[in-house]
Order: C-alpha cells, then sequence, then structure tokens
C-alpha cells in the first residue's frame, strides 16, 4: 500500500485526514474538525468516570467522523461483530484489498504507548495500513511514527469491555465522491450545526452554558467532596483538556485554525477575527490549567483556590457564550 | 498560544515513547495557524500523575482491605489492573451485582474453580495468586 502517516493532535480528525489522503483528498485537520462540527462542552456530573465527574471538550466519540465524511460526500462503511475470529479475518480481508482500516480501540492495550496513558479507555482510533507476519502496521494519527502490533494485543484492544464497548468495530471508506467537495458549503454547514448543538441544548450542562454551570460546582467542591476528590476532579479536567490529544486549549486552538482557514477560503475577515478571539481563549484554557496544576502540585484544596477557579473559569464561560453567539450571526 | 511559546517539558512518564514529540496548534508570527511539535508539558503531566497516584493509594488500600478480611482478592486485582466492576462484569461476562459480591471475603471462598480460573484469565495472573494472596 502507498501511503503517507500524517500526524494529527487527535485521533478521530487524524485517522479521517489520513483516509483521505490515501484517496487522494487533502484536506487539514482543523477542516475536518470544522466541518465536523467537533467543538463543543459538556460537564455530567452525575456521570462519574474513575470517580470523578465526567467532563468533555469535544462532540461525542465518532460524532466527527459520521458529519464530517457526509459532507464531504465520502462513503463510509462501517462494522461490528460478534465473534474476535471474524473481527480480525475482515481486517485482514480489507487489508489483502489494499483498503486502509479504521479500528476503534482501547489504548490500554497499545504497548508502543506510555504505561501513564493506558487507562481502560475505549474509543481510541488508528489506522491499519497493512500486515506483515503476525504484526500489523498501524498508524497511530497522535504519533510521529508509524508503529507496529503483534495480533494478540490488537485483537485485545479491539475487545476491550466497558463503556464504550469495541465490539471489534472498523471502518474503511468504500466510495469516494465523483466530484470535488463543495467545501465553502460543508464549512457553513459544519459551522451552523455547531451553532445549534452548542448554543441550544435545554439542559445546562450541555454546550458552552456548561463552563459556567462547571463553575458553580467547582466552587461547592469544599463542601460537598473530600479534598482528594475535589483535586481528582480538577485534575481530571486538565487531563481532557490538555493530554487526550486536543492540540491545546481543550480544541480551542485547532476549532481557530478552522476559523482561520475558513475566514482565507471564503474571503471573510469576519471569520479571520473569531479566530484570533477563539485563539484568546484558547490561552485562557491554558492558563486556567497551569493554575489548576499549582493547586494540585500543592495540594491546596483551601477553600478560597476553588473560589479563584472558578472564577477564572466563569470568565471563559462568559467569552465562550458570547463567542458562540456572535460566531452564528456572521453572514456568509 | 504562539509558536514560540509552545511548552518543551521533557517528564519521565512519557518513557520517550513520543519521539519528537505531540501535535500542538499554535500562532505564527505573520498570525496564521501551524502545528508544533511538543514533548510534553508540566501542568499536563501533573494532573497524569496526580491520577497514578490515585491509582496507587486504592491498590494499596485494597491489599490491606484483604489482608484484613474485610475484601476479596477480587476487589485488589481489580483496582490494580485499572478496571471498575462494570469493566470487570464486562470482561467476566457477568453482571456488575455478581462481580460486586465476588469482593465479599465470604462468598469468595466459596467460588467455583471456573469462576477463579477466569478470573485469573482476566486479570492475567496465576491462580495461586487469587487463592494464595500474600
Amino acid at each position: 500500500m502507498n501511503f503517507n502517516h500524517i500526524q494529527s493532535a487527535h485521533c478521530e480528525t487524524g485517522v479521517i485526514v489520513n483516509m483521505l489522503d490515501f484517496h487522494n483528498m487533502q484536506l487539514s485537520e482543523p477542516m475536518i474538525f470544522g466541518i465536523g462540527s467537533g467543538i463543543f462542552f459538556i460537564h455530567l456530573p452525575f456521570i462519574e468516570v474513575n470517580g470523578v465527574p465526567a467532563t468533555n471538550y469535544r462532540i461525542w466519540p465518532g460524532g466527527i467522523f459520521s458529519r464530517a465524511t457526509k459532507l464531504l460526500g465520502a462513503k463510509v462503511k462501517s462494522k461490528k461483530f460478534r465473534s474476535p475470529e471474524k473481527s480480525m479475518e475482515t481486517l485482514d480481508d480489507l487489508l489483502a484489498w489494499n483498503i486502509p482500516v479504521g479500528v476503534m480501540c482501547s489504548v490500554y492495550y497499545l504497548p508502543y504507548l506510555p504505561d501513564a496513558y493506558r487507562f481502560h479507555f475505549n474509543a481510541h482510533n488508528i489506522i491499519i495500513w497493512g500486515k506483515e507476519g503476525d504484526e500489523y502496521i498501524v498508524g497511530d494519527p497522535v504519533l510521529p511514527d508509524l508503529k507496529r502490533i503483534n495480533k494478540d494485543d490488537l485483537q485485545k484492544a479491539r475487545w476491550a469491555k466497558g463503556f464504550p464497548e469495541p465490539s471489534g468495530k472498523l471502518y474503511y471508506i468504500e466510495k469516494m465522491p465523483s466530484h470535488n467537495p463543495d467545501l465553502p458549503e460543508a464549512i457553513r454547514r459544519g459551522i451552523r450545526r455547531t451553532m445549534f448543538l452548542i448554543n441550544s441544548a435545554p439542559l445546562p450542562f450541555i454546550g458552552v452554558k456548561g463552563i459556567n454551570y462547571l463553575a458553580g460546582k467547582i466552587e461547592k467542591y469544599p463542601e460537598k467532596y473530600s479534598e482528594r476528590k475535589s483535586l481528582l476532579a480538577l485534575g481530571n479536567l486538565i487531563r481532557m483538556q490538555e493530554e487526550i490529544g486536543t492540540g491545546g486549549g481543550g480544541f480551542r486552538f485547532m476549532y481557530a485554525a478552522f476559523l482561520k482557514e475558513a475566514g482565507k477560503l471564503l474571503n471573510n475577515d469576519q471569520l479571520n477575527n473569531m479566530s484570533s478571539e477563539m485563539t484568546e481563549i484558547g490561552d485562557q484554557w491554558r492558563v486556567f490549567a497551569y493554575n489548576v496544576a499549582r493547586i494540585i502540585k500543592d495540594r491546596a484544596g483551601k477553600t478560597d483556590n476553588f473560589q479563584t477557579i472558578a472564577n477564572q473559569l466563569r470568565e471563559i464561560g462568559e467569552k465562550e457564550v458570547n463567542f458562540f453567539k456572535k460566531l452564528g450571526k456572521i453572514k456568509f | 498560544m504562539k509558536k514560540n511559546e509552545v511548552p518543551q517539558d521533557r517528564e519521565d512518564i512519557y518513557e520517550d515513547k513520543f519521539g519528537e514529540g505531540l501535535l500542538k496548534y499554535a500562532v505564527e508570527e505573520s498570525g496564521d495557524y501551524t502545528t508544533v511539535q511538543s514533548v510534553g508539558w508540566e501542568p499536563e503531566a501533573t494532573a497524569l500523575k496526580q491520577a497514578l497516584e490515585e491509582v496507587d493509594y486504592k491498590v494499596a488500600k485494597a491489599a490491606e482491605e484483604v489482608r484484613n478480611g474485610t475484601r476479596s482478592p477480587v476487589f485488589y486485582f481489580m483496582e490494580k489492573k485499572l478496571m471498575d466492576p462494570g469493566i470487570l462484569a464486562g470482561y467476566m461476562g457477568l453482571w456488575k451485582w455478581q462481580v460486586k459480591r465476588h469482593f465479599r471475603p465470604d462468598v469468595f471462598k466459596k467460588l467455583r474453580e471456573k469462576t477463579l480460573k477466569k478470573y485469573a484469565q482476566v486479570f492475567c495472573i496465576d491462580m495461586k495468586e487469587l487463592t494464595e494472596f500474600k
């Protein structure tokens, strides 16, 4: 198979970039992220992951993939399986046809990652480019180089249990569009959908208003949780924001890069200005992460620390709420 | 984030497994966006280390609870393998409440060999480690 491994910040967008590139459609990761309406915010106080409330800065897993490929006109085939053997056979068959295959897997079973990253996180995405003997050639989009993984490990990773369960899920591009995609239209629709998702959810913790909601929760951590749990919940925020391949600032820089590119393509100065605004918001998220890390390091779970952090977060929340209202009003 | 502000903090926990580094988006002097490889960022590593310390703490606590007879080895190995009852139940093909019941030492003692074998397999350990907890 003739292919380039293109390193990306995030796994899902990265898989799309690599697959489209293989089929001769060259688009940047931010472009895929924007068209696929990837940017989001959600805080679920009642769903605990590893003992702390769940927070995410992006849309649900698989959402970017299905949306971006749909708007670009690429037809994707996706399969889940009942038996591990069958899932490996199908993978081998596709590779024999020279088709690169996207695979959903758990990071826990990927030996090429640092141990510290190997939690039971099951929604990772990688591309399998080929097979040599009992080894598969893996393009993990977030890594600079290609990796290899043996059959047993790959099978385990594809059949991890917990939530979500990959059940051997694989996917590939079945058919590319016959015409070049209408990029300006895809950009418009991507932004419009983001506006809808991020501004209009009827619940206070879904969308960017959820940032203010989270700030209110953090204020109450000292009375509600033990110091240990409070600090863990804060630490989890940084991990979701920085560590899981967001490109920095909880995907905010990636979105700013998208707006920049879109502004140029559509010759629209307003989008260009919005990009700079989003960059500033991303910078504030970075400062927030930095301050949270200081509190964790000093084990300083003092009440006024939580108040300070909450205030900072509220400031970011106000800015994001205004930002996405403004973005919705731009005509292009 | 400006291009020259992208942090390059080397930390042991990355085990040098990220090569030249992971990608971050940053602004060039021209105002355009670009990508920069980053070998790491200290605040990010701090949060990661905190999560790992939490695992160590839970494992140590579980070991103590097994020794003083309040929990079974199944509970200990679940913590050690970073699982929770839901994940463990998934691997065992059992309901969550069944797995939770096996955390009780009295119930654990009566488990059938077949069940114990399956636990050992899921945890990737010898059966002896389960039945003859240190």
